[in-house]
């Protein structure tokens, strides 16, 4: 295992940010912990990377004993952290060349690794740090927290706050970086981005919800959902809310997700308790499930 | 302004030094509309908006928000607009209730009208146990919540929310759109931005910025039409790197 968590647990004040976590992740796997902010996804994450002691429980990383063992771990994990974290006032290349001789290590030596991501930076390799963009920053953290081959690399919401289109082009990166032998833990608040990774946890309140593959926590929601859609969003919401049937009504981009109470309903009968209420050019059909709404089913 | 626009922007521009930042856009929001603003980072989202809420002066071009101008007015706008983005929501260590209290001062509402309001608010937010609890102490969604509902209180003709759901739980989420749904069903018109491209699908019109200029403008279904694509993600990784 390279990440091993047994029956962690962490409070501040009368605050539990971790209840009793486990989970292990495998050699080489790209794992999520999938929950919105406040779920206790950075404090895991400290506690992973020896810079918080838990209150119980043990964990080990890369074989190693977070407790016992720090000063190892911390020679052989990245860690990016959610908050950008590197020097403003240094350039991007004095950057690099800094977390490079922390570790005793040069750009030039394992420069094969992080390539791919620093190219696209490396024009502006004489502007310091602060003055980049978000996007920049982004790769420009990947590429430290790279620089010393980490075994296992740690990823605090990479993508938050930024575009669909710079998300996209993140995950790519990370692939390429599985690929290349490393472990990924990486946690986000976008329950799309969970689709992306081998295993999931998703987590809220401290507490783990459910951790497998994405397909199987998709196979495990109990009902059948339904897309439907009608002229006016606002008032669909809320005629189906009123709907005595319903069981959830979640809406869902175009549509409204919505899941009946019953196991043998009928469809038609919804439409004809719409087209009662006066909505106009209703659809309704059988839609995916996605971890977004088992999400919101395990939470409800 | 037409009869019914509360926002209309002409060629409105905005330079630093030699970058163009906003590149001449034109647009109208109409009352009650939900729109949404969206773009890649960097693309001129949070600047165009600045200029739209009078903190920021533009280059050149023309633009009038509430019936007010940016150049000329731009202190009118800010009493007569809502706003609240992700970073800067309420203050942490002031209750619920004194944030209320402070924000409808800052609004300049009367004691009554503040008195008045908060009961309604505390009503329909079911925020009664919480009231005298610190603002800091809440999750992060409570605290969206509330913020929206602050940038509500001095009935403003529209508001401008600035990614107001990052990070926020999915169901949370969409109590904060059917929030959001029920304030333009009164007539508020709606300014908003976001990275979740369901929620594009829930505006009623919708514009995308490319480096500085609006690439796109329309509703989601037409704009789905006109690029082939199934749904907003696709759009928007159509258009936004060109």
């Amino acid at each position: 295992m390279s990440i091993s968590v047994k029956n962690i647990s962490k409070s501040f004040k009368k605050v539990t940010a971790v209840n009793d976590v486990s989970f292990e992740v495998k050699e080489g796997e790209l794992f999520g912990l999938i929950g919105p902010d406040g779920a206790g996804k950075t404090t895991i994450f400290r506690m992973l990377t020896t810079l918080l002691f838990a209150d119980k429980g043990t964990a080990t990383v890369a074989g190693f004993d977070v407790v016992d063992d720090y000063k190892e771990i911390r020679n052989n994990v990245g860690y990016m952290p959610g908050k950008f974290s590197l020097y403003q006032d240094l350039t991007v290349e004095e950057n690099l060349d800094f977390f490079a001789t922390i570790f005793g290590t040069t750009i030039e030596e394992n420069y094969e690794l992080i390539k791919d991501i620093y190219v696209q930076i490396e024009p502006f390799k004489k502007r310091r740090a602060g003055a980049l963009s978000g996007g920049m920053k982004q790769k420009l953290a990947l590429s430290c927290a790279l620089i010393h081959k980490p075994k296992v690399l740690f990823l605090d919401e990479p993508t938050t706050g930024v575009d669909p289109v710079s998300r996209k082009e993140f995950w790519e990166m990370l692939k390429r970086l599985q690929q290349k032998g490393i472990t990924i833990l990486v946690s986000t608040p976008y329950m799309d981005e969970a689709e992306l990774c081998d295993r999931i946890a998703l987590i809220q309140h401290g507490k783990i919800l459910q951790i497998d593959t994405p397909q199987e926590i998709i196979k495990h929601y109990p009902k059948k959902i339904y897309d439907v859609r009608a002229d006016n969003m606002y008032r669909l919401i809320e005629s189906l809310k009123s709907f005595e049937h319903h069981y959830s009504v979640y809406p869902f981009g175009e549509y409204v997700h919505y899941t009946d109470k019953r196991d043998d309903f009928n469809p038609q009968e919804l439409q004809q308790y719409l087209a009662a209420n006066d909505h106009q050019n209703i659809k309704i059909k059988i839609t995916k499930t996605t971890i977004e709404d088992t999400f919101m089913e395990l939470t409800k | 302004m037409k009869n019914n626009n509360v926002i209309e922007v002409e060629n409105l521009t905005k330079k630093f030094g030699d970058f163009t930042a906003v590149n001449s856009i034109t647009f109208e929001v109409k009352k009650g509309e939900i729109f949404g603003f969206l773009g890649a980072n960097g693309a001129g989202k949070t600047t165009a908006m600045k200029m739209l809420i009078g903190i920021s002066k533009p280059t050149s071009g023309k633009a009038q928000v509430a019936g007010f101008n940016v150049f000329t007015q731009p202190e009118d706008i800010k009493k007569n607009i809502g706003y609240m983005s992700q970073k800067f929501a309420l203050y942490d260590d002031l209750t619920v209730k004194e944030n209320i209290t402070f924000f409808g001062g800052i609004y300049g509402l009367s004691r009554a009208k503040i008195k008045e309001k908060r009961s309604e608010l505390v009503e329909e937010l079911g925020l009664g146990d919480i009231v005298n609890e610190l603002v800091g102490s809440l999750p992060l969604g409570w605290k969206q919540k509330i913020s929206f509902s602050i940038a509500l209180l001095h009935s403003p003709t529209i508001v401008f929310l600035d990614e107001p759901t990052g990070g926020v739980d999915p169901i949370t989420r969409r109590q904060f759109w059917e929030m959001i749904y029920k304030s333009a069903n009164s007539g508020t018109t709606i300014f908003v931005t976001t990275h979740y491209m369901d929620e594009a699908e829930y505006c009623d019109r919708v514009s995308i910025m490319v480096d500085g200029k609006i690439e796109a403008l329309d509703t989601p279904k037409k704009l789905k039409e006109h690029y082939k694509a199934d749904n907003m993600n696709e759009v928007f990784l159509k258009l936004a790197r060109g």
